[in-house]
C-alpha cells in the first residue's frame, strides 16, 4: 500500500504528455518568442534614424556569433517545441469532440482566442517568407539585396506594396496572437488574480497594439515616402 | 406561445442519430424548459412515438443531472442557471429552438440529449477525495481554517458535475470541471495533504478520457451554472506543474514496521 490513497492511472503520463504541460511549453515558449519580438522591434525602430544607426547596429550583431547564433538556436527551439505542442494540441482537439453542433454560440470568448490556431499558422507563413526576404535575402523583388546595407533592403523591401500588404495583414495577425496569447500564458503556468489578471489582460492588449503598430509603422513609413532608400 | 424544436434524436448509443422537427403549440411561459420537453413527450407518448429521452432529477438546479445545449448555448446561455430552471417566458410566439446533448469523445450519447458522464466519475475516482480514516466525526472547529479559504473552498465546491464547460468549451475540455475539483480540496487543510498526487492524477486521467485541453479563452466560466471561475483552472496548472517536478515514486520501504 501506497503512503497516500491518491495513487497515478496505469501508464503514468509524463509532464509533455499531458495537456497542461503542453500548454505550459507554449506558454514557455511564447514568452521568449514574445521577448525577441520586443527586442526585434526596438532594433528596427532605428530605421527612423539616419541609414548609419541600423546598418550599425546590423554589423554588431553580426561581429558578435556567440549572442547571434545562441539566440538563433534559443528562438528555433522555441519556435519548434511551439509549433510542435500546438500541434499536438490540435490533434487532441479535433479528436475530443467527434461530431459537431449543428449550432453553436459563443458568449464570452474572444475572436483573438478563438483564432490561435490560425493566427499561428499565418504568422509562421510570414516568419518563413520575412527570413527569405530580409536575412537571406532569396526573396528580395524589390531590387539588389546588400547584407550590408540593411537600411537599403528594408526600404526597397517595402516599396513593393503586395510584400508591404502581406507585412501588415501578418503584423494584425501577431496582434490577434499577442492580445490573447499574452496574459493567457500566466494561466497556463498557473498565476491567476482577481485583481491583477484582468490588468494583465488590458497590458496584453495595449502590448499587442503597440507592437502590431510599430512594425506597421516601418512598411507605412516606407510606402509614404517618408523614409527614401539612400 | 408555439414553438418549433429541433432535437437531436438519437436511439441509442450505436445509432448514427439526426435532428428531427417538433411543433409544440400551447406553451405556457410560466412551464420550465423541462416541462415544455414533459408536454411535448406526453404527446409523442399518445401518438406511439417514442419520447425524448433527457437527463433530469432535482429540477431545483443542484443535482447537475440535467443539461443540454439550447440554441447551441449550454443549459440556454442564462447566467448561473441550468437547464431545469430556465423558463419558458425567455422565449417568444414563434421561437425556433435547437436542442443538441453535450458534444465530447469522453460524453458518449446514451439516447437523444442523454450523454454518459462516466468519464467525470472516472476523474473524481482518480483523486478528486480526501483519504481519512471513517469513524466519528472530528470536533467542528478542531482544524482553523482561514475564512477566505474556506469561502474558495465553497465556491469551487458549489460544482454540480453537470458538464456544461465540456460542452460549451469548443476543445471538448474538462479543465473547468477538475480545476473547480482541485480548488474545493485544495484550499483546505484536509486536501492539502495529497495535492500534488491529486493535480497529478486527475489531470492524467482527464487526458485519458480524452478530453482537450485548456485555451484560456473563458466559454466554460459563461456557461456554468454556479459561476466556477476561470481561476480555478490556473489552480490546476499550478497544482499540475509543481507537483510533476516535485512529486517522487513511492518508496517500497516507507512505512514499513
Amino acid at each position: 500500500m501506497s503512503a497516500t490513497a491518491v495513487s497515478l492511472p496505469a501508464g503514468s503520463l509524463h509532464f509533455w504528455q499531458t495537456t497542461v504541460g503542453k500548454k505550459a511549453i507554449m506558454a514557455i515558449t511564447g514568452f521568449i518568442l514574445f521577448g525577441f519580438i520586443v527586442g526585434h522591434l526596438l532594433g528596427n525602430l532605428q530605421i527612423f534614424l539616419p541609414p548609419e544607426k541600423i546598418n550599425h547596429y546590423s554589423a554588431t550583431l553580426k561581429s558578435l556569433p556567440a549572442l547571434l547564433w545562441g539566440a538563433r538556436i534559443t528562438l528555433l527551439l522555441a519556435v519548434g517545441l511551439h509549433i510542435w505542442s500546438s500541434f499536438q494540441l490540435w490533434l487532441l482537439q479535433r479528436d475530443a469532440r467527434p461530431i459537431k453542433y449543428v449550432k453553436k454560440a459563443n458568449l464570452n470568448s474572444t475572436y483573438a482566442s478563438r483564432t490561435m490556431l490560425w493566427s499561428g499558422p499565418i504568422i509562421l507563413a510570414f516568419l518563413i517568407f520575412h527570413l527569405l526576404h530580409f536575412t537571406f535575402g532569396t526573396v528580395h523583388p524589390g531590387g539588389p539585396f546588400d547584407e550590408h546595407n540593411v537600411y537599403n533592403n528594408v526600404v526597397t523591401g517595402f516599396q513593393v506594396w503586395p510584400v508591404s500588404l502581406f507585412y501588415i495583414v501578418a503584423m494584425i495577425m501577431l496582434c490577434y496572437h499577442l492580445y490573447h496569447g499574452l496574459w493567457s500564458m500566466f494561466q497556463s503556468l498557473g498565476f491567476s488574480h482577481p485583481v491583477y489578471t484582468p490588468w494583465l489582460q488590458r497590458f496584453a492588449k495595449l502590448v499587442a497594439i503597440l507592437i502590431a503598430a510599430g512594425n506597421i509603422s516601418i512598411p507605412v513609413a516606407v510606402l509614404a515616402g517618408f523614409i527614401k532608400p539612400v | 406561445m408555439k414553438l418549433t424544436l429541433h432535437v437531436w434524436r438519437q436511439k441509442n448509443a450505436q445509432d448514427t442519430g439526426g435532428m428531427v422537427r417538433y411543433d409544440v403549440p400551447n406553451v405556457n411561459e410560466h412551464m420550465s424548459f423541462l416541462e415544455m420537453l414533459d408536454v411535448l413527450n406526453e404527446s409523442l407518448i399518445e401518438k406511439g412515438q417514442d419520447p425524448i429521452a433527457f437527463d433530469h432529477d432535482c429540477r431545483e438546479g443542484i443535482c447537475g443531472m440535467c443539461g443540454m445545449m439550447i440554441n447551441g448555448k449550454a443549459h440556454g446561455g442564462f447566467p448561473g442557471t441550468t437547464v431545469c430552471q430556465v423558463h419558458m417566458r425567455h422565449f417568444k410566439d414563434g421561437d425556433v429552438i435547437y436542442l443538441e446533448p453535450w458534444r465530447a469523445k469522453a460524453f458518449p450519447v446514451i439516447k437523444d440529449l442523454a450523454v454518459n458522464r462516466a468519464s467525470f466519475d472516472r476523474i473524481i475516482a482518480a483523486g478528486g477525495f480526501i483519504s481519512v480514516p471513517t469513524g466519528s466525526a472530528p470536533d467542528g472547529n478542531a482544524i482553523p481554517i482561514r475564512k477566505q479559504d474556506a469561502d474558495l473552498a465553497m465556491d469551487a465546491a458549489a460544482c454540480i458535475g453537470c458538464g456544461a464547460c465540456v460542452a460549451a468549451c469548443p476543445n471538448a475540455a474538462a479543465a473547468l470541471f477538475v480545476g473547480a475539483k482541485i480548488s474545493h480540496l485544495g484550499h483546505l487543510p484536509q486536501g492539502k495533504v495529497e495535492r500534488d498526487r491529486r493535480a497529478l492524477a486527475m489531470v492524467q486521467q482527464m487526458n485519458i478520457e480524452g478530453f482537450a485541453n485548456c485555451t484560456n479563452i473563458g466559454e466554460c466560466e459563461a456557461a456554468c451554472p454556479k459561476d466556477i471561475k476561470l481561476e480555478v483552472i490556473a489552480r490546476t496548472n499550478r497544482d499540475y506543474i509543481k507537483a510533476a517536478f516535485t512529486e517522487r515514486p513511492d518508496s517500497t520501504s516507507a512505512g514499513a514496521g
